[in-house]
């Protein structure tokens, strides 16, 4: 290997010093001259007109600045928050997208909805006079859950929704579908909810906006994946202002998970309130902010069926999903459970038949959206609690049933409109059945008995899409964005490097990543390679970091770019070295003339480029800058086996895991340190929501009960095993790099995998996730569950 | 009604006037403006906000400025040595990969120095355990657990100041 492959290496992260140093930048760490501070009113109500809101007590206050309501906002015409997708009802009818304000127009919609802001010079000052801000609501009969929203009588939240039906979505052959379950030898039916989650990032939500007369310009710090798209939707849909004129600064980002990708009420209210009372304007969450307002992930209700024949080759699949999307549209809450979700259903199967119809429904809860995995994760958790049952049903072994409907031929379409371009399920389940010790289990099970334990095992075959693309389709689709990624490679003249990159790293590790990417590419040091992100001032475009899309989009729009540095780097080596260009090589940082020790080191060549006096002005610009949009042909297809060993104590329902095995296969990787501390992270929010994790709503005041880290239960050390975690590369097929993404895998497996392990323990069919011990000891003791 | 308290924080006599319902994590934050002390969750369960306290690990968001009145403080900015070089503990995340996006790092270094103190030499069980006060959402803990498992062989327990 050359000494500046960096491919494959767990080169240490360059953001690590900072971080353990305690000198990250963070959105709240930032303050700004003659800053304010922020208050929230939200509404304690989860459905309740508001009558009236007397601000003059408050606005007396010690310290207040400003008091805006929602009569403020309309007044201003600021618009609403919009929705990134468009799905089309089965009937033909766009969906319905009620008006979201930033701050409630006559009617309070969820527990925590944005009522008005109260900005002082202290957040103390801003949290007193809050409580000073006199409102009177009329509260309403709430609906908090997604069936019962839709029967009739229910309260409805929406007028343009007199059902509290958003749409109704399907996709393949019902009929042939139907036909198929009619012929069967075997059909196995679930039904079950995939509970809501919170997604909790440490960091909670931040922003801090500031206007300057001088130029009219904006500029927003914010805790967010995607600093263009905030940029792009809070100009031109919601306030109307010049992009130009706009700078979104997405500094140190602690955690995302999903919950940082969208234009919130919070972000557009600061900015505008900034330009009003011409100062900054900052706001942190609080954790009880974060639970009742950030989007919150999952909501389904499904009934899933799967037919098989004798030999349990699957036949079909019919799936029937309720989608709670809460009580407003958030950015993509559309797409997650159609377009992210039901053409995922073939899994790693060839099932030649699919249905599957969406229903999402309003309700009086915070906004739903992507959450790590978004979609896949319910799909992943449809199918693999479908086949495993199935086995169980048919007396084949689990793995043995997924073998017999693996797909092997490549490029692959499914019935459900993706078509996967590589995989080798077969290589993963094998790796993963070895890794696990399956072969020992029986034993290790009967030992556990006699310590009066149950042990289960458990399987999770699953398929990711990462980076939804081409942007063409996706637009077909409904998409009212683009899902390109844009790079720039700028080259200094003393051939340092600092590339500018519109995917956003808040834990990813970009900065290490992507400059292996580049050194490997320029046959440089990783250390002359800087990665700079999440800042509309610096970058020149960007759609952000969602869905794992970061390296498989964002980092061939570097290597794209970097192409065009290569290559012009080889016109001005062939004109210093005087040579033909076709006969220059670029290898390992040197240009050569092939077949001669004739050679100039790439710094050489950037110096050239930046001191022209030996150069080719008539043909060439000076410098050494090139940037590059990449728009990709298709996803990527990352997928793994996943086995999971439980062992479950009767006596109290506890589960511990005791073994945890994953083999993902992502392609090629880049760096497998940063990949495996992915796949940690994501293995253990999926146990979060098969075994801890569960967001609750009253269903009669339609409050938040879990609202705290003490009600709701995020993993902590001692809840969670080690991991035992292998890797198969099977390269992706359409991009240079051959990666597939990462980021999403372990939350997507694991839920089912856990699940499977458990029922299994407990020889029961069905268990509601989260199981937790009252849940477990329950069906352990065989009471009703 | 604001108070003056007065303290040493990483080695260095400070001071100012706070009401008296001010949080030491927002005296540490907004006062000193150091802010590698992270709030999470403002209500003691996530541990971000950790620092040391004469010699223990506590959480600043629980307790109010006046209560660190005189005392000797240690934040996530004074655990490196003067020169920059990272102590124990903190390569020990570096090597392992023990941090995603940061934001609990602090006050996961810090209790995890504080839980080598305590427990020299723990197991995997015992530092799950020990760690339940602190929440990551990033790293699955995994790797925290290696680094502080392989920090307890290289001082990563021992506090410099
Ligand atoms: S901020 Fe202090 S424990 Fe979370
Ligand atoms: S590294 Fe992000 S919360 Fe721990």
């Amino acid at each position: 290997m050359s000494a500046t492959n960096f491919i494959g290496q767990s080169v240490k992260r360059k953001e690590d010093y900072r971080f353990l140093t305690g000198e990250g930048t963070y959105t709240d760490d930032v303050v700004l001259p003659r800053q304010t501070h922020a208050c929230f009113v939200r509404s304690p109500h989860a459905h309740a007109k508001i009558r009236k809101i007397a601000k003059d007590k408050a606005l007396k206050a010690p310290g207040v600045v400003a008091i805006f309501t929602g009569e403020d906002i309309a007044a201003a015409k600021v618009g609403g928050l919009p929705c990134g997708w468009l799905i089309t009802d089965v009937n033909g009818a766009p969906m319905k997208e009620p008006p979201h304000p930033v701050l409630a127009q006559g009617k309070v919609r969820y527990v925590g909805d944005h009522v008005a802001v109260v900005i002082a010079e202290s957040i103390e000052q801003a949290r007193d006079a809050a409580d000073l801000l006199e409102t009177d609501y009329e509260v309403l009969p709430a609906v908090v859950n997604a069936s019962v929203a839709r029967a009739q009588g229910a309260p409805v939240l929406h007028d343009i929704a007199p059902d509290n039906t958003c749409y109704v979505w399907g996709i393949g052959d019902k009929a042939a579908v139907d036909k198929a379950f009619a012929s069967a030898h075997h059909v196995t039916t679930l039904e079950f909810v995939n509970n809501r989650l919170i997604p909790n990032a440490i960091e909670p939500r931040a922003a801090n906006a500031q206007y300057s007369r001088s130029d009219e310009s904006y500029t927003l710090y914010v805790a967010n994946q995607n600093p263009h798209v905030e940029r792009l939707l809070m100009t031109a849909f919601v306030l109307g202002l010049p992009e130009h004129k706009v700078r979104v600064v997405a500094p140190d980002v602690g955690g995302g998970f999903g919950s940082k990708i969208y234009l919130y009420a919070e972000d557009v209210v600061l900015t505008w309130a900034a330009k009003q009372v011409n100062r900054p304007v900052k706001w942190t969450a609080e954790r009880a902010e974060s639970f009742q307002s950030d989007a919150h992930g999952r909501d389904h209700v499904t009934r899933a069926e799967l037919a098989l024949d004798r030999e349990g080759r699957f036949l079909g699949m019919r799936v029937m999903t309720t989608a709670n999307v809460g009580a407003y549209l958030s950015t993509f809450a559309s797409c997650v459970p159609t377009i992210l979700y039901a053409t995922l259903l073939a899994g790693q199967y060839t099932t030649p038949l699919i249905y599957c119809e969406v229903t999402a429904v309003f309700t009086n809860t915070a906004p739903v959206d992507a959450y790590r995995g978004a979609g896949r994760p319910e799909a992943t958790y449809v199918v693999e609690r479908l086949v495993e049952t199935a086995a169980r049903e048919m007396n084949l072994e689990p793995a043995e049933i997924r073998r017999r409907n693996f797909i092997r031929q490549f490029p692959y379409q499914t019935p459900v409109a993706l078509q996967y371009d590589t995989g080798n399920y077969e290589a993963t389940l094998a790796e993963a059945i070895q890794a696990a010790d399956v072969a020992g289990f029986p034993g290790r099970k009967a030992e556990a008995a006699k310590r009066g334990k149950l042990r289960g095992l458990g399987y999770a075959c699953y398929i990711e899409a990462c980076g939804i693309a081409p942007s063409n389709i996706a637009g077909s689709l409904g998409a009212r964005a683009g899902l390109f990624e844009a790079g720039e490679v700028r080259v200094h003249p003393t051939g340092k490097v600092t590339v500018f990159t519109g995917s956003h790293s808040h834990g990813q590790g970009h900065e290490t990543t992507f400059a292996q990417v580049v050194a490997s590419r320029l046959g440089i040091a990783v250390e002359d390679v800087d990665i700079v992100h999440g800042d509309t001032g610096k970058v020149l475009f960007g759609m952000g970091t969602y869905g794992s899309r970061s390296i498989a989009v964002g980092g061939t729009a570097i290597v794209k770019a970097l192409d065009k540095i290569v290559a012009k780097g080889r016109k001005i080596a062939a004109h210093l070295l005087e040579a033909s260009e076709a006969d220059i090589e670029f290898t390992d940082g040197v240009f050569r003339v092939a077949g001669t020790d004739k050679q100039a080191p790439f710094a050489q060549v950037s110096l050239a480029a930046y001191v022209p006096h030996n150069y080719p002005l008539d043909k060439l610009e000076p410098g050494l800058n090139e940037n590059a949009f990449y728009d990709p042909t298709n996803f990527t297809f990352p997928a793994g086996s996943y086995v999971c060993e439980v062992e479950v104590d009767p006596e109290t329902g506890s589960t511990q895991i005791v073994n945890f095995t994953a083999v993902d296969d992502f392609g090629k990787i880049i760096n497998p340190m940063i990949v495996e501390g992915q796949v940690h992270g994501g293995l253990v929010q999926g146990i979060g929501q098969a075994l801890t994790e569960a967001c609750v709503y009253d269903t009669d005041s339609g409050q938040l009960v879990t609202g705290s880290m003490q009600d709701y239960c995020v993993p902590r050390a001692d809840d969670v095993p080690s991991f035992r975690i292998g890797t198969k590369e099977t390269p992706c097929t359409h991009n240079p790099l051959g990666v597939k993404g990462c980021g999403e895998a372990g939350a997507i497996g694991s839920p089912a995998a856990l699940i499977n392990a458990l029922t299994d323990a407990l020889g029961v069919r069905d268990l509601e996730m989260p199981a937790t011990p009252q849940r477990v000891w329950r069906a352990a003791n065989k009471k009703a569950a | 009604m604001t108070v003056k308290v007065s303290m040493s924080v990483n080695g260095k006599p400070v001071s100012g006037e706070v009401e008296e319902r001010t949080l030491l994590v927002s005296f540490i934050r907004e006062t000193l403006r150091l802010t590698g002390t992270h709030v999470g969750c403002d209500t003691a369960q996530c541990g971000a906000c950790t620092v040391v306290m004469d010699g223990r690990a506590v959480k600043s968001c629980n307790m109010l400025a006046m209560q660190a009145e005189g005392a000797e403080l240690v934040t996530i900015e004074g655990i490196a040595e003067p020169d920059g070089t990272l102590h124990p503990m903190q390569e020990a995340f570096r090597q392992h990969h023990g941090l995603q996006c940061g934001f609990c790092t602090p006050g996961m270094v810090i209790s995890a120095i504080d839980l080598l103190k305590n427990t020299p030499n723990p197991t995997e069980r015992e530092i799950r355990e020990q760690l339940d006060g602190n929440l990551c959402r990033c790293t699955g803990y995994h790797n925290i657990v290696k680094a502080i498992a392989a920090a307890a062989q290289t001082g990563g327990g021992v506090l410099r100041r």
